[in-house]
């Protein structure tokens, strides 16, 4: 695995402290935490990987399957949740047939919810791939996900 | 440009540091005009670039402008600008023609700003996006434009900590230089000793704004105090708070002056090394963060014996990787030493025991950007502003169903009702107003009753609540308070790191017995009944447990939404538990459904799928629920073609 190692390069002394943000950038990297990514860099910092699991599982950032080609990401902040965002939730899980958290099988999309992304003047708010969609409504989300299929037919 | 920059920085760096007489010389006072753009000859184009107008569409707008420029042979200077403050005015966009005021615009989108810059650049403003004008006796006025400070939502602010914020380009530190920056620093690293500046922080009453309010210059004292070889300061920048953005948009907007209050503070309590934790879905803050770190190393302000005199900094940006809990201190240290972040039991203190085992200061954005405010204007002042236990002013993000949701500031002392009707301009869409949440899940919910408690530690505590995070969600008669309570509660069980049991086991109680109250029960034969009626009871018994019991602040606290709710909203748990009714109609299993006899044609298909079997009629003919066996699963509803099932 050349990213790894070359990450793992960039860190030359063995530190505990550095294990996080290894992580990070492996994940910034490949997109989620590979077993081996998980292995090797147990080797590398001399922790066992059963550690680097039980720390990796306890922050929120870490993925451990592979990425979807869209994800879907849901602000899930305060202010969208009483504006209702759960509707919207349950339109894209009904028309996905995926519960928050999964990705569809041929993983084309996946939902994630979010922590507040700072626009509550305009929730709620979803994003995929980084586009940002603005004062969803069931109706929006319909015509969205439609077009996003639609594009993947073709 | 590079030139002109370097030239600009021997000349800034001695007006910074020269006593306040020797500021008057002519060639300075040139310079600073022109960087605070005080004499233009070329229009200036602002467009607020922060992670809200972002997902607005802000990008998309400055590639417009730039077209729009290209193609009419204009020119004109584009700086980047940090959020103004009313968020669902984003984008905003300032334009400032030679010789008049700054203009702003809200709401600028790629389709609108033809006109608005067609219009501006030949001196005719179009009404309808205009927002208002910055006042500036050097400019001539716009006529029927109002002024920016005369806005209600910034006339009934204070913005001591804000006052650069939308109005500066936040990746220039020449602009926030000749904006009075830096000048605290290198005012105290000339004249004071750190224990001085602690001292100084004493006297000035400031609190940290982390929730808890614990005196920030008694705990540096203490590091201080705590012979070791290396100290450290951290800078707590990770809000976590599902519901809060105000230090996120503060990091975009103003990064020096985050760097500036690090500064001061890792000097007063003797650090040279300093670390900012901050949220790794925060790219744009952590981006302009390093920037203005590099920035500040590049002109002498960190890095080895800064301005001669032997005081080293170093300050490192670190992610972090998204758990609630690392807004705890303990938890946070954890975190940073490459382990899971889980909170230690206390004492020994962080400023005694900390990171790595070296005394370490903890403080969040807020506290560290009010320390050069107190330098600057010196501990008499500060203490004149807020009341007489709370000193200062206090940021907050509102949200929720208010006319402006942003982040705002306002002096410690100053009503709720003041923040919610006439800063944030009352509920949108002319509802009614039902409550306030305020703090997170470490907070509470307050009613109407509750409209005129000032805003400061005490008053806000009497209440039960906290000022925690210092999110501000306002509620409207739509929503109901189970629903927003069981929200932070399955936030908060989510987040508990499982150390101590009260609050990995308590937590999860009680968002049961929530889910619990929110739903009918699904038969009578066991005990589900007694169960829900025994709710309340239970949550009391268990939110007592666990404030007593837990470890850190995030047990000890996870109760309150719980207990000011059934404090001051008992009546709608009632309403839940005793008559199966959710006001608000948000509770979507408490809905009840009829029939409506016109629209139903009577194809049965509701009554084959209904799983109680709630359902009676003959084909062809209006069928007919009998509510008593209807569990409210709503499958009637989604089913009927004919939308003759009627939800209420």
């Amino acid at each position: 695995m050349p990213e790894i190692d070359q990450i793992l390069e960039k860190y030359p002394f063995v530190q505990p402290e550095n294990l996080i943000p290894i992580l990070q950038e492996i994940q910034d990297e490949t997109g989620y935490l590979s077993q081996e990514a998980i292995v090797r860099v147990g080797r590398y910092l001399n922790v066992p990987t059963s550690k680097i699991y039980g720390l990796a599982t306890f922050y929120n950032q870490f993925r451990f399957e592979e990425k979807a080609k869209f994800q879907i990401k849901i602000c899930n902040g305060t202010s969208c949740h009483v504006k209702s965002n759960i509707l919207i939730i349950k339109e894209i899980e009904k028309k996905l047939g995926i519960k928050l958290g999964e990705v569809t099988r041929d993983k084309m999309f996946s939902l994630e919810e979010t922590s507040c992304m700072g626009a509550c003047g305009y929730g709620p708010v979803i994003s995929i791939n980084d586009k940002f969609f603005t004062q969803m409504t069931v109706v929006k989300t319909i015509h969205l996900l439609d077009s996003y299929l639609y594009k993947e037919e073709k | 440009m590079a030139n002109e920059y370097h030239n600009h920085k021997e000349i800034l760096l001695n007006y910074i540091q020269s006593p306040l007489s020797e500021k008057t010389g002519n060639k300075i006072s040139e310079i600073i005009a022109f960087i605070k753009r005080e004499k233009v000859n070329q229009p200036i184009i602002g467009i607020s670039l922060n992670s809200s107008s972002i997902i607005a569409g802000a990008y998309q707008l400055k590639d417009r402008i730039l077209e729009y420029l290209q193609e009419r042979d204009l020119n004109a200077e584009i700086i980047p600008l940090g959020a103004l403050g009313v968020t669902s005015y984003e984008p905003v966009v300032t334009i400032q023609l030679p010789g008049k005021t700054k203009l702003i615009y809200k709401n600028v989108n790629d389709e609108n700003i033809i006109a608005i810059l067609d219009g501006t650049l030949n001196n005719f403003i179009p009404e309808d996006h205009v927002f208002a004008q910055v006042k500036n006796k050097l400019h001539e006025v716009w006529e029927q434009v109002p002024f920016l400070h005369e806005i209600s939502f910034f006339q009934n602010q204070q913005r001591l900590l804000l006052s650069n914020c939308g109005i500066i380009n936040p990746e220039s530190i020449e602009e926030y230089i000749s904006n009075g920056g830096y000048a605290s620093y290198l005012k105290i690293l000339r004249e004071n000793t750190p224990a001085e500046v602690c001292q100084i922080i004493e006297q000035s009453n400031l609190k940290g704004r982390g929730g808890d309010g614990y005196p920030t210059g008694k705990k540096w004292k203490v590091a201080l105090e705590s012979p070791s070889d290396q100290k450290y300061l951290i800078c707590n920048a990770g809000e976590s708070d599902p519901g809060a953005f105000m230090e996120r948009l503060l990091i975009e907007s103003d990064p020096h002056k985050i760097v500036e209050g690090i500064a001061i503070s890792a000097y007063a309590i003797g650090a040279q090394k300093a670390f900012i934790y901050i949220e790794s879905e925060y790219n744009l803050a952590i981006e302009r963060l390093q920037m203005a770190i590099q920035q500040a190393k590049a002109w002498g302000l960190l890095g080895h014996n800064i301005f001669e005199s032997g005081y080293n900094l170093d300050i490192v940006v670190k992610r972090g990787a998204g758990a609630y809990v690392c807004g705890e201190e303990t938890a946070l240290i954890s975190s940073l030493e490459g382990k899971r972040g889980k909170p230690r039991s206390k004492p020994p203190y962080p400023a005694t025991r900390g990171l790595f085992g070296k005394p370490t200061v903890v403080n969040n954005v807020e506290t560290l950007i009010n320390v050069p405010v107190i330098i600057e204007k010196g501990v008499e002042w500060y203490n004149s502003v807020g009341t007489a236990e709370s000193k200062g002013t206090k940021l907050f993000s509102v949200s929720g169903k208010v006319e402006f949701p942003g982040i705002i500031e306002v002096a410690m002392g100053t009503k709720l009702r003041d923040i919610i009707f006439r800063i944030a301009g009352g509920i949108a869409k002319g509802k009614k107003f039902k409550a306030v949440h305020i703090g997170g899940p470490s907070g509470g919910c307050l009613g109407e009753n509750h409209l005129d408690t000032p805003i400061d530690f005490n008053s806000i505590m009497l209440t039960g609540t906290s000022l925690g995070s210092a999110g501000m969600v306002i509620l409207d008669e739509d929503n109901c308070i189970i629903d927003t309570v069981k929200y932070f509660m399955d936030f908060l069980q989510k987040e508990s790191c499982g150390v101590c049991i009260p609050c990995r086991e308590g937590t999860r109680r009680m968002h049961e017995i929530l889910e619990n109250i929110s739903k009918r029960p699904k038969d009578d034969q066991s005990h589900t009944t007694l169960q829900r009626f025994k709710g309340v009871m239970q949550l009391e018994n268990l939110a007592e447990v666990l404030k007593d019991t837990s470890m850190c602040g995030l047990g000890r606290k996870a109760a309150n939404p719980v207990l000011t709710s059934l404090k001051w909203f008992r009546s709608e748990y009632e309403d839940h538990i005793f008559d199966r009714r959710c006001e608000a109609g948000v509770c979507q299993e408490l809905r009840t459904f009829e029939i409506d006899v016109d629209a139903c044609t009577g194809c049965t298909l509701c009554a084959r799928k209904c799983p109680s079997g709630a359902i009676y009629g003959t084909p062809k003919n209006a069928h007919f629920i009998v509510q008593d066996k209807c569990i409210g699963c709503g499958i009637c509803y989604n089913t009927c073609k004919f939308s003759a099932i009627i939800s209420k």
